[in-house]
This record gives C-alpha cells, structure tokens and sequence, in this order.
C-alpha cells in the first residue's frame, strides 16, 4: 500500500484526527478499500452522459494521472469524487462514504482545484488564505499556523500575500488558490490541469505540494496534459474517453487494462 | 446551533469587508437610489406637499430597486471565480452561508435607509414624528429584503440568469413589504393617519418567514 507511513498513520490504523469544522474523525477505511471506488458510474449533464459506467478504484497514498482528450469526462470526474454532482447511476464510494447519501462528509475532507481560483478579488491573498481556512472550521491559531505552512510551501512571500488578489497575476492566483486548499490539508487532492498559467517556480511548487501530501497520506487525482511533468510523479495513469476509463496502467506502471476502442486511440493522439 | 451562528458571522464579516475595499455601496447603490428619489422628484414637479405625502412609497420603492443591486452583488462575489464550490467543500451548512449573506446585505440596506432618511428630509421637507417607529419598522423591512433578496439571489443563481431574471422574481414576492413598510412610515413621518404599528406586525412576520425559510431552502438551491 503506497503512502501508508507518514504523520496520519497507516491506512489501516482507524487513528483519530483532527479534520477541521470542530470534529474528529476516523479513517473509516481500512486497507484493502480504496479511498476512491467506483463502479459503473454514470452522471449526466442534462441528457449528456459525461461519464457512462466508469470503473476505478484508488487506493490511499496514491497518485493517479488523468490523461485523456477535452470533453473525455476527466473534470466531471473529479466532481464527482468531490460530491458535487450525483451519480444517476452505479456504486459510488469515495473515503468510505456512499456519495448517493453522504456527500457532506465527503466534501469537508476533499480539496478541489478547477479552472476558478475561488479567491474573492478584493479580499488580499492572506485574507483568502485565512477565511478558507476559518472556513473549514479551524480556530484561530490553528489557522494562523496552518497558513503559514501552506504559504511557505507555495512559496508565498509577504509582499505578495498583502496584495488584493486582483492586483495578482494568474500564477500567483493560482498559487494562493493551491494554499487556500493546503489549509484544509485533505485526505484526497482533487486537482484540474494544476500546472496551468504557472511559471517553473510556481510549477516546482506544485510539485513540491502534490509530494508532501502523499508523503502525509493523502491521496491525489491530477487532471493534467502536462504528461511527461505529472509522470514523474505518478507511476498511475489512467486514460479516459468518452466517459469510461479505457486505459489503466496500474499501480505500477505496467498497463493492466490496454486501449481496445477508438476513443482510446483518440485520447493518445491528443495528448501525444 | 452555535456553529452555525459562527459560520454565518465568519462569511458577513467577508462580505462587508469585501463591501469596504471596494466600496459599491458607497460609490454605486446609495448614488442610485438618491438619484431615483431626486428623480420622483422632477416628475412630481417638485410640489413639497405631494412629495411629502408620497414621500414613504417613494423611500421604499428606491430601496426596493437598489436591492437588487446590493443582492446581485452579493450573490455575484461567490460566483465570480468560483468561490461558491469552495463554501460548498467547506463543510459549512447552508443555513450559516444564507444567514451571513443576507445579514451582511441587511446592514448595507440599513445604511442606505439612513441615506435615503436623510434624502427625504432634505430632498421633499418630511419630518420624523415617531423615530421608534421609523426605525423598528426600518430595520423589520430591512430584514425582510435582505434575506428574501438572498434566497432569490441564489434561486436566479441557480438558474444561471442571475442578472436578468432576479428582478422579476424578486420585486413581486416584495410587495407586501413595499405596502407594509410605506404604511409604517405613513404613520412614522406624518404623511397619512393610520395604525403603523399594526403594519409594523406585517413586516416582522414577513422578515421571520423569510429569514426561516431562506436558511432551510438554501441547501438545495445552491445544489447543481
């Protein structure tokens, strides 16, 4: 079981810990069972169906590569494991929870990251930092010192964080954005294309998050076309087209499950 | 119960910050509603009397307009860069980020009550015969379109017409308290001789429906 050592203990622990919004919780998952367990899983925007009985299952501590071209399905599914649409049909499980009925416990220990920063634009960057951690149900000293490690980890510095975020470029709005979701410090990353509009600066520093928290247990999805960047951090990649996972090269490396349908084909020559 | 009080206090204070730095109120909402009461004053033809005995529909029609301006606002600073997904991944309950929004737009519409007080004052020549009355009945109204104002603010939201559709939705459902709050003011600044106090009943009922039923439809209007 990959990323089972580190700060929040093995998988199989059950320890306690504090996530946030005044409560403790407990890995309900044990080893064997995967953070993220789908099973046919379909969701459909309007008549559309974004994903059509898409299979994958995750384990904790990993990190998985979503490759696949735009409009394969590769978004929808990373709101799905957030909870935020529902499946119209299939087995939908993510951190233990049936996402069909709890998807409020799923949401408070996820971090996504998408094409919006969800920053407020005249608030400074600190102050997003601060209320998204308050947000999450932390007190104040809690806040205070999970920003600060958040901030030096994206490589923040106090000139930047006093500015509006308007007055921010797109880099240092989506690094503030990356430690507005680091204050949480979720059991499963959730991140769409990561690296996009960021310098090698900000890029390394993503990279240098996406590390430490697998390091600390957690486990990542990364939406990403920045293939050969994502590789070097994840020996999983999974293709999807047409809202099914039609390549799945496991945990490995090794490709357990080979591309058999046009959409595959697809999919590769896209992101070749 | 407390949770959620403090997570309602937590999103107001980001709003009305927010409101501080970049001062729409200041600088948009309170000019146009002055601007609509100097307004109904050139199409009155400035005639003090008429102007005073109108003096509180007039008040509360421009309220009522710069509302919308305050609500779309308020809704709009959520959905501008996608914030609204990130309170929705906070853990947060629904009722805490309703009641922080609306309260935060009940002190923006406060303020400009103020304003506009003033600008009856000093604009049509009304004189405040019963300020209890005037601010009881101010503040109950207030109540009342703040938190219809949010729960429509995020029913328009959710249809993805924000803009265009929130007036139509939201002025009729605002009726009652137009004719309540005019009538409480009737009775507050001269202008006619009825029971404003009555009226009065009218607009805290009106604001504890609103207030009751805004904190448990948010959740599901604010759902994709």
């Amino acid at each position: 079981m990959p990323g089972g050592d580190g700060p929040r203990g093995s998988v199989g622990d059950a320890v306690p810990r504090r996530q946030g919004r005044g409560e403790v919780s407990v890995h309900r998952y044990r080893d064997g069972v995967s953070v993220v367990e789908l099973r046919g899983a379909v969701v459909l925007l309007g008549r559309f169906p974004a994903l059509a009985g898409l299979d994958l299952s995750v384990d904790v501590g990993e990190t998985v590569l979503l490759q696949g071209p735009n409009g394969a399905g590769k978004t929808t599914l990373l709101m799905l494991c957030a909870g935020l649409v529902r499946p119209a049909d299939g087995e939908v499980r993510v951190l233990g929870h049936d996402l069909t009925v709890e998807r409020r416990e799923v949401r408070r220990r996820v971090a996504l990251l998408r094409h919006g920063t969800g920053l407020y634009e005249d608030l400074t960057a600190a102050e997003n930092i601060r209320f998204w951690a308050r947000a999450a149900g932390l007190g104040e000293s809690e806040a205070t010192s999970r920003a600060a490690s958040a901030v030096g980890l994206l490589g923040l510095d106090d000139r930047l964080l006093g500015r509006p975020v308007h007055a921010l470029s797109a880099g240092q709005r989506r690094r503030t954005s990356l430690a507005s979701l680091a204050v949480r410090r979720p059991d499963l990353w959730l991140l769409d294309e990561p690296h996009a509009g960021l310098d090698q600066v900000g890029r390394d520093a993503v990279d240098s998050l996406i590390r430490d928290a697998v390091s600390a247990g957690a486990t990542v999805l990364v939406a990403s076309h920045e293939l050969e960047r994502v590789r070097s951090l994840s020996p999983r990649v999974v293709t999807v087209a047409a809202g099914v996972v039609v390549r799945d090269s496991g945990r490995g490396g090794g490709t357990t499950r080979p591309a058999c349908t046009p959409e595959a084909a697809t999919g590769e020559a896209a992101d070749a | 119960m407390r949770e959620v009080f403090a997570d309602a206090l937590l999103i107001a204070a980001k709003d009305l910050r927010i409101e501080a730095r970049s001062r729409v109120l200041v600088n948009q909402v309170a000019p146009f509603a002055l601007l609509v009461l100097v307004l109904f004053g050139f199409a009155l033809d400035a005639d003090q009397r008429t102007l005073r005995t109108f003096a509180p529909g007039l008040l509360w029609v421009a309220v009522l307009l710069a509302s919308l301006l305050a609500v779309q606002r308020s809704t709009s600073l959520e959905h501008a860069d996608g914030a609204h997904t990130g309170l929705r991944l906070s853990g947060m309950a629904p009722s805490s980020v309703f009641l922080g929004k609306a309260a935060a737009v009940f002190v923006q519409l406060a303020v400009l009550e103020v304003l506009l007080v003033v600008g009856i004052v000093v604009l049509y020549g009304s004189t405040v015969e019963d300020p209890l009355l005037l601010v009881v009945s101010g503040l109950a109204a207030g109540v009342s379109v703040a938190a219809t104002g949010t729960l429509y603010g995020a029913l328009a939201s959710g249809l993805g017409v924000r803009e265009t559709l929130l007036p139509i939705l939201l002025l009729p459902v605002l009726a009652p308290v137009l004719i309540g709050a005019t009538r409480a003011f009737d009775d507050a600044l001269g202008a006619a001789a009825v029971d404003g106090w009555a009226w009065l009943g009218l607009l805290v009922v009106f604001g504890l429906v609103a207030t009751v039923l805004g904190a448990l439809a948010h959740g599901a209007l604010i759902e994709d």
